[in-house]
């Protein structure tokens, strides 16, 4: 085998990485160029995607060279676009204003804490930005420049908010510890939403957007693959439990929208989860329907800026009227649900065409959607459960000790603390919780959210992971965990490597899957395999007895 | 995009080395390619998952879930890892010339 080359988890050992130097550097932070080692950056957007999507100044271009080829006004262009976007959102200007260097956010940080880059404490990151709006848009900081912390905006500066905004999962640990609830997340979103009248986004993120522009989702499935990849889940569900499946797509006047991240139809564990959605519809003959055309629960918008981000969820309610559904339940997603929560109803709301959504089943109406009419599967499912409309036998799940990992925006952007674990603790008998600074809204981040999670990325995900894998490992040796549930398709994608390497031997698992494994579905027959096919403790001796006999 | 030498032919690849026009995939290019992964000779095995690849780029214009390519091959992940050392994604899919997946992936 080749030697391990830094997009790979093993070129990088562990006690190199724990290695961390928290003394600060001897030069002011002002004058540190940032540093483009490899691992530790994401490949530019590709001309091409530029071009789809109508954006700014789409070029061949990389980090690592000298010159980025922007446009010779590029000053101007960040100084317009900035007192453009100060005029928009008043939160904007306030935190520019507010913060007091308090130093209660400069540790929570998870790029922080496993990396000890200073520029990665959030007031720091926060300031690389405040440096420019102080100099050139504050009366003092005209007058007194460099001396009331006023910062010339140089072509270093554009390089540093390209490497620490991308540095920046958006999960928002840090706001939950600023006196003044700064949302270090939105200043990112500013910083990136300037950084684009340049040309310079990531790849990572900007061909997920123009593939969800084009074709409906983040992967580019157009309706037939869609349809092949169902239909292939149904198979499997068949095999493990006799049951057969004809998935709904595109069906006018169905009850019922069901959108979930495109992920869960591409990558395991996800598809796995995505197939626990599948039996449990099918289990309470609810009345649903996938669409080809809103194909997305996710929305990379939000990591590229407001306009993008309204375009992407305008898909989903477009289809919900031209279905002429009742209401939208949206699958295990993370940041799907700050869109959802945060902006979907000043931005494309309030979707009065929808009613309010009430299960059918149970009759619970969900008043917190009334205004998006857009429910989490989990809330959905919890209620089922509660209700005891679901025949569940946790013992199927008793090789599986679990913890869970509360997805950053699920926890903190609308509060979904509670449901999952309800879930869980309904469908498992052995569930132990991470220590308490490290979940429910304390939670880490998985280290590659906000679209961070390339490959080439890799030491800044393993660095930013760390907090939350340490978590892991501790329940691990302490509990003997063996799985770490969670409701993001970037979860599942991220976690996966995170694990592997802070806490190896313990798999990624979604709630739904977890779900499916306990679900004792009506006609179903004797289960031998979970849904990863992989056969069931007590049916492999079985299996082997009747070998001997 | 830099630029790939396949026999006589040049095409663009990016910086993970995925080819970035895959009408310009050819056996020769497979070939060539593969000696970027670890795989120095293309046996009738390696064939087979890329022609399932190619086939399967060519009907959806994506890649296939992992688990579907070892379904429909025959071939359980772990002989995969076997004749692709660095994977079914970056190795097997680079190989029959598909792009690399993006999203929550």
């Amino acid at each position: 085998m080749a030697e391990h080359k830094p997009d790979q988890m093993e070129f990088y050992k562990q006690e190199e990485l724990q290695q961390i130097d928290l003394n600060p550097p001897k030069e002011g932070w002002q004058d540190q160029p940032a540093d483009f080692r490899p691992g530790s950056w994401i490949y530019p957007t590709k001309p091409k995607h530029l071009e789809s999507l109508g954006m700014p100044n789409p070029r061949e271009w990389s980090p690592a060279d000298e010159d980025w080829q922007l446009p010779e006004n590029w000053q101007e262009i960040i100084h317009k676009k900035f007192k453009e976007l100060l005029g928009k959102y008043r939160s904007f200007r306030i935190f520019m204003d507010t913060c007091v260097r308090c130093g209660a956010c400069a540790d929570k940080c998870h790029f922080f804490i496993g990396g000890g880059d200073p520029k990665n404490m959030p007031v720091l990151r926060a300031e690389l930005v405040r440096s420019i709006y102080r100099n050139d848009f504050t009366t003092v900081g005209k007058i007194l420049g460099r001396a009331c912390g006023g910062r010339k905006l140089t072509m270093d500066v554009i390089k540093e908010w390209f490497y620490y905004f991308y540095q920046c999962t958006e999960c928002r640990r840090c706001s939950v510890f600023c006196p003044y609830g700064i949302d270090t997340a939105e200043i990112t979103m500013m910083a990136r939403e300037m950084l684009h009248e340049l040309g310079l986004g990531v790849n990572w993120i900007m061909e997920p957007v123009a593939n969800c522009h084009r074709t409906g989702n983040h992967l580019g499935i157009q309706p037939h693959g869609l349809k092949d990849t169902l239909e292939f889940f149904c198979e499997d569900i068949e095999d493990v439990t006799g049951i057969h499946i004809d998935p709904p797509i595109n069906k006018k006047g169905a009850e019922v929208l069901f959108v979930t991240p495109s992920g869960d139809f591409l990558a395991d564990p996800g598809t796995f989860t995505c197939m626990g959605y599948m039996m449990l519809f099918e289990e309470i003959g609810l009345d649903y329907t996938w669409s080809t055309y809103a194909s997305e629960g996710g929305n990379f918008g939000l990591f590229t800026s407001a306009d993008v981000m309204k375009k992407l969820n305008a898909k989903i309610y477009a289809e919900a009227k031209r279905l002429g559904v009742k209401y939208i339940i949206g699958g295990e997603c993370g940041h799907m649900w700050r869109v959802l929560n945060q902006y979907m109803d000043t931005m494309n709301g309030p979707a009065d065409f929808l009613d309010v959504p009430k299960s059918p089943i149970t009759g619970t109406v969900f008043e917190n959607s009334r205004s998006t009419k857009m429910i989490h599967i989990t809330e959905f499912t919890a209620d089922l459960i509660k209700h005891g409309k679901l025949k569940l036998d946790p013992k199927m799940n008793d090789h599986v000790r679990v913890t869970f990992h509360d997805s950053c925006n699920p926890a903190r952007a609308m509060g979904l603390l509670e449901e999952p674990r309800y879930i869980i603790n309904s469908v498992c008998n052995n569930f132990h919780e991470m220590p308490e600074n490290t979940i429910r809204e304390q939670t880490f981040c998985c280290g590659g959210g906000a679209g961070l999670g390339t490959d080439e990325n890799m030491e800044m995900r393993l660095r930013g992971g760390m907090p939350r894998g340490t978590a892991v490992r501790h329940v691990q040796e302490k509990y003997d965990v063996n799985q770490l549930a969670c409701v993001c398709a970037i979860d599942r994608a991220t976690l996966v490597t995170v694990c592997d390497y802070w806490a190896p031997g313990v798999q990624v698992t979604g709630v739904h899957e977890l779900v499916a494994n306990a679900m004792v579905m009506k006609g179903q027959k004797e289960r031998t395999m979970n849904l990863r096919l992989e056969p069931l403790p007590g049916a492999e001796e079985k299996e082997a007895n009747d070998g001997e006999s | 995009m830099a630029e790939f030498k396949a026999g006589d032919q040049v095409v663009d690849i990016d910086e993970d080395g995925f080819l970035q026009e895959p009408d310009k995939w050819n056996e020769v290019v497979a070939a060539a390619l593969g000696g970027t992964e670890g795989v120095d000779d293309l046996t009738e095995d390696h064939w087979k998952v890329v022609n399932f690849l190619r086939d399967y780029y060519l009907e959806f214009g994506v890649a296939p879930m992992i688990r579907k390519l070892c379904k429909e091959t025959g071939f359980k992940l772990n002989v995969i890892y076997e004749l692709f050392p660095s994977g079914p994604a970056k190795g097997a899919c680079k190989i029959a010339g598909l792009p690399k997946p993006t999203g929550c992936v």
